[in-house]
């Protein structure tokens, strides 16, 4: 018995994680209605970036991701300037082929550079550590942090977007960006500043996730497979749904993993395909059909 | 295929046949003839080559046939190549059937698993239809890595050709080869002039305008996106009778995704001539540079996000615009 709270307590603090893919995600489609490909490249990106600040400075993680969050955040802007937001549009295919071929470029630039040897973060004792909560239950200091961090992320972009000057902006560029423009929205800014922030938060989730686990250069498209799921789960125009969404994903992989190792993963797909077919918008979803 | 019919005011023509493509057909017909004979001639590295560049080619014209008409954006397209292949294990190495028979038998066993995916896949739209087709590719695999029968995730060998002699296994195999080139280009070209062909592109240019004038929209997806299955299936069937081997990753894995898209969107989507010069130029790009491996990803990247946003039409995009040739027409056009 305590065993499985056990999986399921490490479910929802993986699941911590998968919110943290799926924020960026999430804000990306509400405002541009655009699906970042490379979603899960860019975390890989950023864990990599971590890695080297993290090798070559000798500083703790944590402190790295002060360099690494702007860093992102800056890539996202320029990528999202330079090159995305002439993608935008009625079709979504100049943006997909895009996204598609980031993908690329970065998988095989990060091939190039650190080879497909997996590397991890060292996170000086913290993915190592943990607290007892009794009866033979533990949380580990990492896993904790992780959902910490995606739980304040959460309530910052909901309260953000909700009231704040950009916030606003979003929404209404997200309803109707014509209109938007209009009354005074720069629309090419609103868009540049949405992707510096999907991307700005994955400084923090790549960091992490390079603490967690060990990484190589293929490991993106998994990421992304991971964040999709959360926001379709969770339901869209909700960030809380992501979260909820990404929380119900690393519980279902959690107990597929604990019953055989081959399954894990599969049943959080199972989990997806289910949710898709009986409640197609998702859990929480706040925009109507 | 001179079909260009005159309308009562006799001043006016509907052209659905152009001098281009009256030329494609006479250069087809002979290009077909000279490639038949090639078992009798060409050496087995030859053939080889040109079953790997037919399974690129099917797969280019399916795409194109889903996304550059259909509007359907996928890149979960994988999922049919490894049900393709492994339904060629399946059915070669433990039922026994004749490995060639097992082709065609493959395009239908990836029509049949179309049906329940397009269940799944269809309640999403856009860019989230593309990546839940990517998501439901993963489940493919993953399924199939847990099934020992066909080695898990390691994969296995198709051994149901041993005891075919060499030269007879080899020309099969191109025939085929041959078949799945020539009859998936007349099965797009043949598609899109029909009726169904004229619902599809009214589609793809607008949804709601399309559905008020009584198209039914969702269906004219399906049967889309489950002739696109079928093309995949054949194309990852002939693909594995022509390695041998197959495993979960080679077969369903996400890399076909990538050369599938750059084939289409460098060749021009949309067009049927498009797909083939893509498939063409990559075949030979792929000859020529693979030994540069990551830089030559790189550069492959780089270009369809270049074409994409400076030639969105790609090339044959741009040949059509300047020299308006049409080798393959499917629209109709009025000329007086």
């Amino acid at each position: 018995m305590i065993s499985w709270i056990d999986t399921i307590l490490q479910g929802v603090m993986l699941g911590g994680l998968y919110a943290l893919f799926a924020i960026g995600l999430s804000l990306m489609f509400g405002v541009m209605r655009l699906v970042n490909v490379a979603h899960g490249d860019f975390v890989i990106l950023t864990a990599f970036i971590g890695f080297v600040i993290v090798d070559t400075l000798h500083v703790n993680a944590f402190a790295a991701m002060l360099l690494v969050v702007p860093l992102a955040f800056g890539i996202g802007y320029a990528v999202q300037h330079g090159v995305l937001t002439r993608t935008i549009g009625r079709d979504p295919l100049p943006s997909l082929v895009v996204t598609f071929g980031l993908s690329i470029i970065i998988q095989n630039l990060l091939l190039e550079i650190f080879s497909a040897d997996t590397r991890s973060i060292p996170g000086g004792g913290v993915e190592t550590g943990s607290i007892a909560l009794g009866r033979g239950l533990a949380v580990g200091w990492l896993p904790l942090l992780t959902f910490g961090a995606a739980l304040a992320i959460t309530g910052v972009f909901q309260w953000f977007f909700n009231h704040t000057r950009l916030g606003r902006a979003f929404r209404a560029t997200s309803d109707d960006h014509e209109a938007a423009a209009l009354v005074g929205v720069d629309n090419r800014r609103v868009y540049a500043m949405a992707t510096g922030i999907a991307i700005g938060v994955l400084g923090v989730a790549g960091i992490l996730h390079g603490m967690r686990t060990t990484m190589s250069p293929g490991d993106g498209p998994a990421q992304l497979i991971y964040g999709f799921e959360a926001v379709i789960i969770g339901g869209m125009g909700s960030f809380w749904g992501t979260f909820a969404g990404g929380v119900i994903l690393g519980v279902a992989q959690s107990i597929g993993f604990r019953v055989d190792p081959g399954w894990g993963i599969l049943v959080g797909h199972v989990v997806f395909v289910t949710v898709l077919l009986f409640k197609p918008t998702g859990l929480f979803p706040k925009t109507r059909e | 295929m001179a079909v260009a019919d005159s309308n009562t005011t006799a001043t006016i023509q509907i052209e659905r046949a152009t001098r281009a493509s009256r030329a494609t057909t006479i250069v087809g017909a002979i290009l077909f003839i000279v490639l038949a004979s090639m078992p009798f001639w060409a050496d087995s590295s030859l053939l080889r080559q040109f079953t790997e560049f037919a399974c690129l080619l099917v797969m280019a014209q399916m795409w194109n046939l889903l996304g550059g008409y259909g509007g359907m954006v996928s890149i979960g397209q994988q999922a049919f190549i490894g049900v393709g292949g492994y339904t060629l294990i399946v059915l070669g190495n433990f039922l026994g059937l004749n490995p060639f028979l097992c082709i065609p038998l493959a395009g239908v066993a990836a029509a049949l698993m179309a049906i329940p995916t397009s269940q799944i896949v269809f309640r999403l739209q856009g860019g989230y239809f593309a990546i839940g087709t990517w998501a439901i590719a993963e489940i493919y695999r993953l399924s199939v890595a847990n099934v020992s029968a066909v080695g898990g995730g390691s994969g296995t060998s198709f051994t149901a050709l041993y005891g075919i002699a060499r030269w007879t296994r080899e020309a099969a195999t191109f025939w085929i080869a041959l078949a799945a080139v020539f009859g998936s280009i007349a099965l797009v070209y043949l598609l899109l002039r029909s009726r169904f062909g004229l619902a599809l592109t009214a589609i793809r240019d607008s949804e709601a305008a399309s559905a008020s004038q009584g198209i039914d929209v969702q269906r004219t997806k399906f049967w889309v996106y489950v002739i696109a299955g079928f093309g995949f299936g054949i194309a990852g069937a002939l693909y594995f009778l022509n390695n041998l081997r197959i495993s979960p990753d080679a077969a369903f894995g996400v890399q076909w995704s990538p050369v599938v898209i750059f084939m289409v969107i460098i060749g021009g989507l949309g067009t049927i001539e498009g797909p083939l010069i893509g498939a063409l130029l990559y075949f030979v790009l792929s000859k020529v540079f693979s030994d540069y491996g990551t830089w030559y990803l790189i550069a492959l990247g780089l270009l369809a996000v270049i074409v994409t946003l400076r030639f969105p039409r790609g090339i044959w995009g741009f040949v059509e615009s300047r020299w308006d040739i049409r080798c393959f027409p499917v629209q109709r056009r009025l000329r007086k």
